[in-house]
């Protein structure tokens, strides 16, 4: 590792956030060179300022005590009154049929998709730290494609839409749902786009998320179910996910 | 009390990290009395979601909701602060010059820190508070901020190195 390579990663380093095989690298490197040491000093002494000089500002008690009043009284205004007991128990019997026909009419199912969405889009996110993104660097769909093979059971389709302003980036395995899955990686502009592909198993409707101001879209084509995740907005990323799978 | 208990609930997801939202609306707002209303009116949102929040970190939870109070009341009352700092407009932290100083900050006074933080545009601030002074992680911190992981590291980057600028402008620095 170059000094070039180490400055951007020198921060992450000291906010121990690289995986321990860069960390080692950057360590080696800093060993060896003293202007990169030296910033490294600088910034190490500035954080154990920050940190000595106790900066942060503690909550006034008299704060928690409002909180607490004002909470308090939110919960008395919408806790129902029981003058007339009978009601509530009539209206407790009517919610536990209701919820007993809700139970029926929404499997749990749903909360699985959004468990797994929600995993997607933590896999996204990871992905995004330094190194994490492609196992599988290229451009070139017919160097990602044969690179899954023997890794997963399945073939995903790779192709390149960087003509459609979506260029492909590379590939890598990921893990999602309790399975090994591929991840096929695109940018459009500056954002990374995952996309997260298994064979479907089941037909899953298309479904378009907000999650934590990720979007996430679930799509099955050819027999396989493509997760995409972004940051992207909904609108470019629904022009991405027509494209996949024809 | 059961913990189905609202009150209840509230005193386990949001009362042990108050002391995190009032820091971080203290440090957007920029004094105490502001981020008073701002860590209480967040508060009381968050009582309200409260049905919303499914487990997980509830610490990043409470913070995202501070934030975006701030953010509605900074938008408000201190338009002039939001202006926003383009992030497309920063260069990479691959440029050589953004790695910054190799000046060691030897005794640098609480006040001087305490001013430096204050320069800082909010989001440069609100990155480095999360960071530096809770602890937080990048995902935690990209999550609060509403941000890509790569951003909130350039961020911290940038923030590092202003802060280390008007550092040694204040002669806290020693070459």
């Amino acid at each position: 590792m170059n000094c070039h390579e180490t400055h951007p990663l020198l921060h992450a380093y000291l906010d121990s956030e690289l995986d321990l095989m860069r960390s080692l690298e950057v360590e080696q490197h800093l060993k060896t060179c003293t202007a990169c040491d030296a910033i490294k000093r600088s910034l190490q002494s500035l954080h154990s300022a920050l940190r000595q000089a106790d900066l942060a500002y503690r909550a006034p008690e008299a704060l928690r005590t409002r909180i607490r009043q004002n909470v308090g009284s939110t919960a008395t205004e919408t806790r129902p009154r029981h003058s007339r007991p009978w009601l509530w128990q009539w209206l407790a019997l009517g919610a536990i049929g209701f919820a007993a026909v809700t139970l029926i009419l929404n499997p749990p199912g749903i909360s699985q998709r959004d468990q797994l969405a929600n995993q997607a889009v933590a896999s996204h996110v990871r992905s995004l730290m330094p190194g994490h993104l492609t196992d599988v660097l290229s451009t070139d769909q017919h160097t990602v494609k044969p690179w899954f093979n023997g890794k997963i059971d399945f073939a995903p389709d790779v192709e390149d839409f960087a003509a459609q302003g979506f260029p492909l980036v590379g590939g890598r395995l990921d893990y999602l749902g309790g399975q090994t899955v591929a991840a096929l990686v695109y940018h459009r502009n500056r954002h990374t786009i995952n996309v997260f592909v298994w064979p479907a198993k089941t037909a899953t409707p298309e479904s378009t998320k907000d999650l934590r101001g990720y979007t996430v879209i679930n799509r099955d084509a050819n027999g396989l179910h493509y997760c995409i995740v972004s940051d992207l907005n909904a609108k470019e990323l629904g022009d991405f996910a027509n494209l996949l799978g024809h | 009390m059961s913990a189905t208990d609202p009150q209840a609930q509230f005193e386990q997801v949001v009362m042990p990290h108050l002391d995190a939202a009032y820091n971080l609306a203290r440090w957007l707002a920029g004094n105490d009395h502001d981020a008073e209303d701002i860590a209480q009116e967040a508060s009381l949102r968050a009582f309200r979601f409260l049905a919303g929040f499914r487990g997980g970190n509830s610490r990043s939870w409470l913070l995202t909701i501070v934030r975006n109070t701030a953010y509605t009341w900074l938008k408000q009352n201190r338009p002039q602060t939001l202006v926003s700092i383009a992030d497309e407009e920063l260069r990479e932290i691959e440029d050589p010059a953004a790695a910054s100083h190799s000046a060691t900050l030897h005794h640098a006074d609480r006040d001087v820190l305490r001013a430096a933080l204050e320069a800082l545009p909010v989001e440069f601030r609100e990155v480095l508070i999360l960071r530096e002074l809770e602890g937080l992680s990048y995902k935690e911190i990209a999550e609060i901020a509403d941000a890509p992981i790569g951003t909130i590291m350039s961020r911290l980057a940038r923030a590092r190195k202003q802060l280390q600028e008007y550092l040694s402008r204040k002669g806290a620095i020693e070459k």
